[in-house]
């Protein structure tokens, strides 16, 4: 199942590598988590010129065609770097539902922004109590004349404060849990009536609560194929998320296996003692695992298999649980150091949990791994 | 759970309970103590106990202890811990106060220990460096005499709140030629003195609990020296052992419990299948808190007896902290996406946290707790220890 690159895909590969080591070293990141906005408008331009922002999209709608796999080679070089800028809110989330549910008109309007950088977008699905249920949704759509009218309370919106667009889940009918009465909408971040209450995340980014008080919206697809879409939306955040993570892995085991080289107690490296190393080759078993997983099901994303959804939770389970212990061994292995801000450590530890917190956790995950299988 | 008390001692616990609960500043129940207090605040209690005798459980009377029997001591800290009370400073009166009263010299014992019980002298721990850490007999920090002074030189880390602290216990290399345990002393520094600089050392939950400090041609009278010079070793494991005593945390895993079932119950729907997960996964941890409750009780009713416990502190230790990961673990899973929220140290009254009010903390305790695993003895060495002293390997 190891996936042969196309000379393509290795090209960009390197290309994403090569950027991110002269522009984003730990050193970078910090200076740009740290600053008034918290992200980097340059690198994303960088990132835009580079080709990025337009890799996955397909070449009907200006993209370079790339499809699943190239998502998945550029988040796990983000994953190694622990890059803040809201590729996957934009790019993935955002652009993807634009590609697959938006009319012609609005593909040939929005995706260009994408593509250039110069259109930020977060997605807003997210309420008090929904969890990491797309259909629990409260906010209410009423029509009026060709558009719509937004009022509700969105939760925990990631990358909102930096957005120029929203996209934003509203109920178009049924009761607060009713699958097929939600709709999605393209909201103006900057919208009257919009109110943002931004906070820092533990993984060095910004979100925010969002409330929305008669906000003009634009509808995205049909009536209450919301739910649908979003699903599928977040299968293949979930293969983004998942390269990323088995990036971010990667990292902290060769980090961990050179401390344990050099760092010395009681006259040796402590990477001589027996139960560090057993600990270290399970952490390179996880990171073999995760990163097989991922790959199948990016492959299976691209090619879009049937049952999809299930591979996918099952994936952000395994490789969720395998992020989770290679964090914490991680951290303890480097004592106190790993507890500190100032080395990188920490760092992907906190990114990791995130991501075990986006789109559903772990045990989230397995659970709906298993449900989907008796389903099927 | 309880011990089996006699009538006395039940009296005992119901008074603790009583005194407690009418005097224990409101203005200390802050979401996180050691962080959110200044060090006035944090001495409240401290200053409280004092007056009342009960300052220092672990001392003996002709010190300023209370002279409780092991059953009483044990009671106080269980009571204190259920209640959720900070405890007063543990360097100050766990560590370096049995160090200087078990130790020290009559002049030592009439200078330090009267300001350690009223709360007047901070204590901070200069044992780790950074290269010493699990192996901490490797310590590099120079102290050469001079005339009747040490000129100390070198680089302490890991120190808990030294931001706060008057005065520093340090293990020192006064023997570089001698084998790494036998070559170390113990001594006393006062913080105040030229050469000495505290550097904060933010950790990853955001906070500054913990500092480096550096130690440049620190002038120390000779008359801060703790028993015989090179004798230091002996008295740093002394220390150690006061320290892990108490590390089972009992007290703060029940009430975290009692808080992740209302985070629960107000976040998760019944009808939600995440929800029987989180039941199942309480039940589980608590199980393992009353596993290790049972335990304590059982090695604390032996030494009741006058039964020598052993390393028992490195088995609650473990458990201990394990436990309490554990707890803040599914803690900050239970309220979902909040979870990716972190307060900003230092707070500011005006700054937004989204979420409900019991999950504010949620980010900054499951991070924070890391560092249980690491501290005071890595866990690791704590097996090694059962290893070797128990079963013999």
């Amino acid at each position: 199942m190891d996936i042969q690159f196309t000379e393509e895909q290795e090209l960009l590969r390197s290309s994403v590598r090569r950027l991110l080591r002269d522009r984003y070293d730990f050193d970078a990141r910090r200076k740009i988590v740290a600053s008034e906005e918290g992200w980097s408008r340059q690198q994303w331009q960088e990132f835009a010129e580079l080709g990025l922002l337009a890799a996955p999209f397909s070449e009907s709608v200006g993209g370079l065609g790339g499809g699943e796999l190239s998502t998945m080679i550029i988040m796990h070089e983000f994953g190694r770097h622990l890059v803040v800028e809201p590729f996957v809110e934009t790019i993935v989330l955002a652009g993807g539902l634009i590609e697959r549910l938006g009319s012609e008109a609005q593909k040939q309007v929005l995706i260009p922004g994408i593509a250039d950088g110069t259109s930020i977008w977060a997605l807003a699905t997210t309420e008090k109590g929904s969890r990491f249920d797309p259909a629990d949704v409260t906010t209410a759509a009423r029509r009026e004349g060709q558009d719509y009218v937004l009022s509700g309370e969105k939760a925990a919106v990631i990358g909102a404060p930096w957005a120029n667009r929203l996209i934003v889940s509203a109920r178009t009918s049924g009761h607060r849990h009713d699958r097929s009465g939600v709709s999605l909408f393209v909201v103006d971040r900057h919208a009257a009536n919009l109110h943002l209450q931004s906070f820092r995340t533990i993984d060095g980014r910004r979100a925010a609560e969002i409330s929305l008080n008669n906000v003009r919206g634009e509808l995205l697809g049909g009536e209450g194929e919301g739910v649908a879409a979003l699903e599928a939306c977040r299968d293949r955040a979930i293969g983004a998320l998942c390269a990323e993570m088995v990036g971010a892995i990667g990292e902290l085991n060769d980090a961990t296996l050179d401390y344990s080289k050099t760092r010395k107690q009681f006259g040796v490296t402590i990477g001589a003692f027996q139960v560090l190393q057993h600990r270290m080759v399970d952490m390179f078993i996880a990171h073999q695992e995760a990163l097989s997983l991922m790959q199948h099901l990016n492959l299976s994303l691209g090619a879009g298999e049937a049952g999809i959804s299930r591979l996918a939770s099952g994936a952000k389970s395994k490789i969720g649980y395998a992020g989770k212990f290679v964090a914490d061994q991680a951290v303890q292995i480097h004592g106190g150091m790993g507890m500190t801000d100032e080395l990188n450590v920490g760092h992907y530890f906190k990114r990791i949990s995130a991501i075990n917190i986006q789109f559903g956790d772990p045990a989230y995950h397995v659970l709906r791994y298993a449900q989907l299988g008796a389903a099927a | 759970m309880e011990l089996a008390l006699s009538p006395e001692d039940a009296a005992f616990r119901d008074e603790v309970r009583a005194f407690i609960k009418d005097n224990y500043p409101a203005e200390m129940r802050v979401p996180n103590p050691e962080t959110d207090l200044s060090k006035e605040q944090m001495l409240l209690w401290h200053r409280i106990l004092h007056k009342k005798g009960w300052v220092a459980p672990l001392w003996p009377k002709e010190y300023g202890g209370p002279g409780w029997s092991i059953t009483r001591r044990f009671i106080f800290e269980q009571e204190t811990s259920r209640a959720g009370t900070m405890p007063p400073l543990a360097f100050s009166v766990t560590m370096v106060g049995p160090v200087i009263y078990t130790f020290g010299n009559e002049a030592q014992k009439k200078k330090f220990l009267p300001r350690i019980l009223s709360g007047e002298d901070w204590w901070c721990q200069g044992y780790s460096e950074p290269g010493s850490g699990s192996d901490l007999a490797t310590v590099r920090t120079k102290a050469l005499r001079d005339g009747d002074h040490y000129i100390v030189n070198g680089h302490k880390t890991w120190t808990t709140l030294a931001q706060h602290a008057d005065w520093i216990f340090c293990l020192v290399r006064t023997d570089p030629a001698s084998k790494p345990q036998s070559g170390i002393s113990f001594l006393l520094i006062d913080m105040k003195s030229p050469g000495v600089t505290v550097r904060p050392i933010i950790t990853i939950d955001g906070s500054h609990e913990v500092n480096d400090v550096f130690l440049e041609n620190v002038r120390v009278p000779v008359e801060n020296l703790i028993g015989e010079e090179n004798r230091g070793w002996t008295y740093a494991k002394f220390l150690l052992g006061n320290e892990r005593t108490s590390m089972a945390g009992i007290g703060r895993s029940t009430r975290y419990i009692a808080k992740l079932k209302a985070i629960v119950e107000a976040e998760i729907p019944q009808d939600d299948p995440a929800h029987l997960e989180f039941i199942r996964e309480i039940a589980r941890v608590e199980l393992d808190v009353l596993a290790l409750e049972a335990t304590e009780l059982r090695v604390v009713a032996q030494m009741a007896r006058g039964i020598d416990p052993g390393p028992a502190a490195s088995l609650f230790k473990i458990r201990g902290t394990e436990i309490f990961q554990d707890i803040t673990a599914l803690t900050h899973r239970a309220i979902g996406n909040y979870g990716l929220a972190i307060r900003e140290h230092p707070g500011s009254a005006n700054h937004f946290v989204p979420g409900p009010d019991y999950g504010h903390t949620a980010s900054e305790k499951y991070l924070n707790s890391r560092k249980l695993s690491i501290y005071g003895g890595s866990n690791e060495i704590q097996r090694n220890i059962i290893a070797k002293a128990v079963l013999g390997l």
